[in-house]
């Protein structure tokens, strides 16, 4: 009886197209598997910490799977983005974030929905940890009406509750983080902002000038720096005179955490996250990464690294295969189900990679909306003769 | 008629799947921003922006020596190598320029230079060109690249208080007059709001500086290869949807094109149409449509420096014409054409036949999938030519 009941419970949460005997089989083995499982990370480097992140963490199959799903998730979107480019559909700059989605899923996994988040222009994967769709955010690529920013930002530029987007400029958004944070302080709700940043953006001097402000007013932000050992063309050892980037904060506390991991990732966001809670003031992680795709989409990415050397990150720490390896071979998820969940997220892209190839483009007034905030509408100076158009916020 | 155009092309852009638009033109930008053949789309992907412009290159130059075929990123490669020969002080630095750069232009001169003259920097705009002020101060030829204009920003306070100052403030002790910035400018058909914008107007309102536009690969040489020669710093705005767009035979030996000096391209008796780079090619066709449909002869002026600009090649035209239109990418209120026009306004009032008309971007942040209708193309222009004729 209660494996019947499994049955159909598993048939309604499936919803997919699946035959009567596969599902038997992974409820079989579903009341056979591990609820949940510790596991061992890689200790953290550490910078001015006595003590770091733990280096054990219990994984509860639940959260395994919310991980892997969206991981999974934001790598076929990725792809789904790099074929629409390809085809034209997609225009502008574009910068996917294939290869580090432990980084987004490891550090939504370890603050609350109302902490805070901002980065650079690397943003679908944020975008979607945020909460946002998926649907939202290829029609945001294409310029569509229904994109999460109404079609008229773009890849860099999607913005969400308590996600402050999607910066273009290098470094730009390292201060606002840190405003951000100031913010949360004042507040007194015990909220923090994570501050998000790439190697190459490391070397701004408005980063240092964040830093000092931070680390002076106690502020509750925790500056990650997502090191994916290439600033656009160029590698780390060649843009950095310390590649230390978790001690660059020098007066700031640092770790230095395996970026491919999601664990690590959530262990250590949730260490960082409880420090700034404490009121102790700023703290800087570096996340070691890698992305596969180039730096954008004008960029093949291997004129400057090999295609061995993406290949080698590619099957030795590949955070998906990483995190589905390490519940399949403790026996917290069967391989039947993983590979629904593929199908279900294949299905799900897919009709998101519909929607926004059908929804139209904004109407062209909305080209002059949201300059000003005013309550009235003003028109807009330089527009043609025989079209006014007006602005409205 | 006009309208009626403009609305035509509204349509096109709404219905960007189904297929449309040709225009040999159609995929400039897109081919222009891509660096690799991997990347090229499906022959039969639906192209979606036809460029707003063509291109008319210029007659071949006779007085240089031999020419070669060059497109805009070419020719600038061939004046920096001809530098990099001539001028054993000179370097040239910026964001991964020592692999030729997201553009090409810096393509094959570090393996030839050596890579203590060709290197790359760390993204870091304010320190790229502060470096190359003190570089250029301590007397090296300093080149340095700033990614795209829309980049310059965490530059300016570097370029405007210390690059324009540094002569007038050491009472000449010291200056940066040997550092060029070059950058890529101007929209690109895709851009959207960070690699799209025409800053020129920002620093025009510095003295101490000199901004340059070409418009083409000819121009280009010439003009970035007497910026580096002078002896103040200079702002160099390269129009990135002409890289590849843009063919010419170059000379392959160095020469100069003067700094504040306007060409004319065509002589004309009724209206003087003002334009720097990529405009200037949007303006040969609103010349020749006007010729053709209105029988209005226009007379075309490339302003190419901006500062200190050529009052007197415009002034003389206007005299002439009695009619001014002025246009460029970047937001009208505010941008380089005002200033233009204040000046026109006050040596040619009595010869005005029409008020001076601008014709340029909108007063918004340069739009995403609106790029089409932010741009000022040759509809736009040809509107404001008829008003003003019919004045």
């Amino acid at each position: 009886m209660q494996n019947m009941l499994t049955v159909v419970a598993n048939t309604l949460k499936g919803g997919a197209k699946i035959n009567g005997s596969r599902v038997v089989v992974s409820a079989r083995s579903f009341a056979d598997l591990t609820p949940q499982a510790s596991f061992d990370i890689k200790r953290c480097d550490l910078h001015r910490l006595d003590e770091g992140p733990s280096v054990q963490t219990v994984l509860t199959r639940e959260d395994g799977l919310r991980y892997y799903r969206t991981m999974q998730t934001v790598r076929r979107m990725e792809l789904k983005a790099d074929q629409l480019y390809k085809q034209k559909i997609i225009r502008g700059f574009c910068h996917l974030y294939d290869g580090q989605e432990a980084c987004a899923v490891g550090i939504e996994a370890g603050i609350n929905p109302t902490d805070h988040l901002i980065t650079a222009y690397r943003v679908h994967g944020y975008t979607y940890t945020r909460g946002v769709s998926v649907k939202e955010i290829l029609a945001e690529l294409t310029g569509r009406k229904g994109g999460i920013a109404k079609g008229k930002g773009g890849s860099m530029h999607m913005y969400a509750k308590n996600f402050y987007g999607g910066n273009g400029i290098v470094g730009a958004q390292v201060p606002l983080g840190a405003g951000v944070a100031l913010a949360c302080q004042y507040q007194a709700k015990n909220e923090v902002c994570v501050t998000l940043y790439g190697d190459g953006a490391a070397n701004q001097g408005q980063i240092f000038e964040a830093f000092n402000m931070a680390a002076l007013w106690k502020l509750p932000c925790i500056f990650i720096c997502e090191n994916n050992k290439y600033g656009m063309g160029t590698s780390v050892e060649r843009a950095s005179a310390s590649t230390d980037y978790y001690k660059r904060g020098d007066y700031i506390p640092g770790l230095r955490v395996d970026g491919m991991d999601v664990l690590s990732v959530r262990e250590a966001t949730r260490f960082a996250a409880d420090y700034c809670r404490y009121g102790k003031g700023p703290i800087l992680m570096e996340l070691q990464t890698y992305r596969y795709h180039g730096h954008s989409m004008s960029d093949p990415g291997v004129s400057y690294r090999t295609r061995d050397e993406i290949q080698e990150v590619r099957g030795k720490s590949d955070p998906i295969t990483m995190l589905k390896d390490r519940m399949i071979s403790n026996n917290m998820a069967s391989l039947e189900e993983i590979k629904d969940i593929d199908a279900e997220i294949r299905k799900e892209i897919e009709e998101a990679a519909q929607f926004a190839t059908s929804d139209p483009e904004p109407p062209l007034e909305d080209l002059c909306n949201h300059i000003f905030f005013n309550d009235t509408p003003f028109e807009v100076r330089g527009t043609s003769p025989w079209v006014k158009l007006k602005s409205i916020s | 008629m006009a309208a009626t155009r403009l609305f035509l092309r509204a349509s096109p852009v709404k219905s960007s799947l189904t297929g449309l638009t040709g225009g040999v033109r159609g995929s400039l930008g897109l081919t222009l921003l891509k660096l690799s053949p991997d990347c090229t789309a499906q022959p039969t992907a639906p192209r979606r922006h036809a460029a707003h412009f063509t291109f008319h290159p210029d007659p071949v130059p006779t007085q240089y020596g031999p020419t070669q075929k060059m497109n805009l990123f070419q020719s600038v490669t061939s004046a920096l190598d001809n530098t990099l020969a001539g001028d054993p002080t000179a370097v040239i630095f910026g964001e991964d320029v020592a692999f030729g750069g997201v553009f090409r232009c810096t393509v094959g001169l570090r393996d030839k230079y050596g890579k203590d003259r060709v290197f790359n920097t760390p993204l870091c705009e304010q320190g790229i060109v502060g470096f190359g002020i003190g570089a250029a101060a301590a007397g090296a030829t300093a080149i340095a690249e700033i990614q795209f204009a829309d980049y310059i920003y965490p530059a300016f306070d570097q370029i405007v208080n210390e690059a324009a100052k540094y002569r007038y403030r050491s009472g000449n002790m010291f200056d940066c007059g040997r550092l060029t910035i070059r950058s890529p400018w101007g929209c690109v058909g895709h851009g959207s709001i960070y690699h799209s914008q025409s800053p020129e107007a920002f620093f025009a309102h510095c003295p101490g500086i000199k901004i340059v536009v070409p418009r083409g690969p000819v121009q280009a040489k010439g003009l970035l290869l007497s910026c580096i020669a002078d002896q103040n710093p200079c702002i160099f705005f390269e129009p990135k949807i002409l890289y590849r767009a843009a063919v010419e035979q170059v000379p392959t030996e160095a020469y100069h094109v003067p700094l504040s000096q306007a060409e004319v391209l065509q002589e004309g008796s009724d209206l003087t149409l003002v334009a720097w780079g990529t405009q200037v090619h949007v303006m040969r066709e609103v010349a020749a449509m006007a010729q053709e449909k209105l029988g209005v002869s226009c007379e075309l002026i490339d302003l190419q420096t901006i500062l200190p600009w050529d009052t007197e090649t415009v002034c003389k035209s206007v005299v002439k014409t009695g009619r001014l239109l002025i246009s460029h990418e970047a937001p009208v209120t505010g941008g380089f054409a005002a200033e233009i026009s204040s000046t026109v306004q006050e040596e040619c009032f009595l010869n005005l036949e029409a008020p001076i008309s601008r014709v340029c971007g909108y007063d918004t942040p340069f739009p995403h999938i609106f790029e089409p209708f932010y741009i000022p193309d040759k509809w736009k222009c040809f509107e404001a030519v008829k008003r003003m004729i019919n004045y």
